[in-house]
């Protein structure tokens, strides 16, 4: 088995929340954003992160990133470990992971052309280079991901939002990083537009033999891109597959209903299938339920569930599940 | 008409590729305050003043220290401004030339603005963007500097430094500047803690970019827009504590003068019918504050068109 390129160990991710009417002394109640993660992502594999509102997704990518320092656990990149490392050496480390963001204008600095903007952490990761070599490369890789390169003295108010985004994409891609994580990097294009940033982020991932952390909460989307696919809920990794099997077979109670509320597209199908519906909301994440952090809402619940917190287990070919009572189903998806 | 089509796609290509200089925010707002007129009309009065500051004296016939002692006494009848004589504002009380003072005080007063707002653009701003940003711990200490700073009575503190170490204008310069910045770093800081939360910023802190070039590159540029609005309004507010300070008698020592050591001249002759020597520099005063203000305004609306 090839050694994996990022290995998740046990991350947690907890914020203080202070009361605006408490005293400076009593102790700060905890978020927990994350918690106890786990994963491995092969090189040149794209993992698929899903889950709704609030689970986590863009936390652990931020961990990841480095700009939320993590409270516990390893997050080991090539045998480095990224979440115990003082920010000097951090900062050298950084060159190898990048990320693309969500709102593709609000990661642009408005005052910066796009030439300066892609350029950045080339300066910032090679000195030395002439300013001619920087604008070459720069052009080469506005190219590469579609933009016109005479367009590198404009700002980013001039563009679209799908050209910002692919103006995100070259900056994150022009150190020729390893590891790529995309922060629902098409939630805000509109769906023709989606289509053009997805098929770019594939073949550019061809390209540079990437591998990619591609976080979304549209299933379909996220099907489309990766290779296996991980379900969040509150912070914790709730089942977790390659891509086909999760989609058609899901194992945990949890994705069997997101993948129930993902809309087909035919009337007369979309009529007849069972719909199990996740009733309440999300439990808040400062006081999670005991076990597991699902039974609150899940069709399946039992009093056991209230016990220990289950283990992600594996079912066979790579499919784990946190949840002792999965029944793998068939599931009527979308495309 | 007949098209060559391959010119037409040859044509078009060229179009594509040559780089365009793009339109950046600096540019809008400029178009944006040019088609202010009231904007427009300050920034011209504000360089009619400037130059008159700067080569008015060219067009005087005396010189601002020259005392013509025949007019001593009789400055209500002789000292009348006309152009025959040459003295095109009249004179003052000591019987020099009002014109050639006006000129001079003009381009005191000026100054003084000018170096107040600019002390307070650089050391405020990058005080303030660095507190702003670090946050935490050296935010609080920071801040309580300048809260502390604040809270001392500059005017007592600078009238004791005037007193020290004498009374010249390069103490008034020190002066000004130590206390010109404090309400700059607040406000920098203030715009700091929104900034830094942008993504772009953590764009930055993701690629490993220092911490001081993130404040440099990218929250600076961000903050000027509101820092130059309150510069050009701070100008005025350092024009008129320096006619304070002068009018005290602590500020501008003759032979120099600023406009308000002139207005305050003027004020005490009120009674002996030379009126003139109080109502030119009133005028340019007026008018100095009056166009810096307009200026404010329309660089406000140029550079934060949402918030009109």
């Amino acid at each position: 088995m090839t050694k994996p390129i990022l290995s998740v160990r046990d991350l947690s991710v907890t914020f203080d929340v202070r009361s605006p009417s408490a005293w400076p002394w009593t102790p700060a109640r905890k978020l927990h954003a994350v918690s106890k993660v786990s994963f491995d992502l092969l090189p040149g594999e794209c993992l698929g992160i899903v889950g709704e509102s609030g689970s986590g997704k863009s936390t652990l990518a931020r961990a990841i990133v480095g700009t939320i320092p993590s409270s516990n656990g390893q997050i080991l990149f090539e045998d480095s470990d990224l979440a115990n490392m003082d920010p000097r050496q951090r900062r050298v480390h950084r060159r190898d992971v990048q990320m693309i963001f969500q709102d593709p204008l609000a990661a642009l600095n408005p005052r910066m052309t796009v030439g300066e903007i892609i350029a950045e952490p080339l300066v910032t990761h090679e000195h030395g280079l002439s300013r001619k070599e920087v604008k070459r490369r720069v052009g080469e890789l506005m190219e590469k991901v579609g933009l016109l390169p005479g367009l590198i003295n404009r700002y980013p108010h001039e563009f679209s939002g799908g050209q910002c985004q692919r103006i995100g994409i070259a900056r994150a891609l022009i150190l020729k990083p390893k590891l790529v994580i995309c922060d629902e990097p098409v939630s805000a294009l509109d769906v023709s537009v989606q289509a053009q940033v997805i098929n770019l982020l594939i073949s550019l991932q061809k390209d540079f033999d990437l591998s990619m952390l591609f976080i979304a909460h549209d299933l379909s989307v996220v099907k489309h891109i990766s290779d296996r696919i991980a379900v969040m809920y509150l912070g914790r990794i709730m089942e977790m597959a390659d891509a086909e099997t999760l989609t058609t077979t899901p194992a945990h109670p949890y994705t069997q209903a997101l993948i129930a509320s993902v809309p087909i597209p035919d009337p007369a199908l979309e009529k007849a299938r069972p719909r199990p519906i996740l009733e309440g909301e999300l439990p808040s994440p400062i006081s999670p339920p005991s076990g597991c952090a699902f039974r609150t809402r899940c069709p399946k619940a039992q009093p056991l569930c209230a016990g220990d917190r289950p283990v992600l287990e594996d079912i066979g070919k790579g499919h784990f599940v946190a949840c002792p009572f999965h029944a793998p189903e068939r599931a009527l998806v979308a495309g | 008409m007949l098209r060559d089509d391959a010119t037409v796609e040859a044509l078009q290509n060229a179009s594509h590729m040559a780089e365009v200089r793009g339109r950046s925010l600096w540019a809008d707002a400029r178009a944006r305050f040019f088609r202010n007129k009231a904007a427009v009309g300050g920034f011209v009065l504000l360089m009619m003043i400037a130059a008159f500051a700067l080569f008015g004296g060219l067009l005087s016939e005396w010189e601002p220290d020259f005392v013509d002692f025949s007019l001593m006494g009789a400055n209500a009848s002789e000292g009348v401004p006309s152009f025959e004589t040459g003295h095109y504002f009249g004179t003052d009380s000591s019987g020099r030339d009002l014109y050639a003072r006006v000129v001079q005080g003009t381009g005191i007063s000026l100054m003084v603005g000018v170096v107040g707002a600019v002390v307070a653009v650089i050391v405020g701003t990058l005080y303030g963007a660095i507190a702003g940003y670090f946050g935490g711990r050296v935010d609080g200490t920071m801040m309580r500097a300048v809260d502390i700073l604040m809270s001392i009575p500059f005017m007592f503190v600078l009238i004791l430094m005037l007193v020290i170490f004498g009374r010249s204008i390069f103490m008034l310069f020190l002066g000004i500047g130590l206390i010109s910045w404090l309400d700059m770093a607040r406000i920098a800081r203030g715009q700091t803690l929104t900034i830094k939360n942008k993504e772009f910023v953590e764009v930055a802190v993701a690629t490993g970019v220092h911490p001081l070039r993130i404040i440099l590159r990218h929250i600076v540029p961000n903050l000027l827009g509101i820092v130059i609005v309150y510069a050009t309004l701070l100008v005025p507010n350092m024009i008129i504590f320096e006619s304070f300070i002068s009018f005290l008698g602590l500020g501008v020592q003759e032979p120099n003068t600023s406009l308000g050591a002139l207005i305050s001249e003027g004020a005490s002759q009120m009674q002996y019918g030379v009126l003139w020597q109080l109502f030119f520099p009133l005028l340019f005063f007026v008018f100095t504050i009056f166009a810096f203000f307009f200026v404010g305004d329309g660089l406000r609306d140029a550079l934060d068109p949402k918030d009109r």
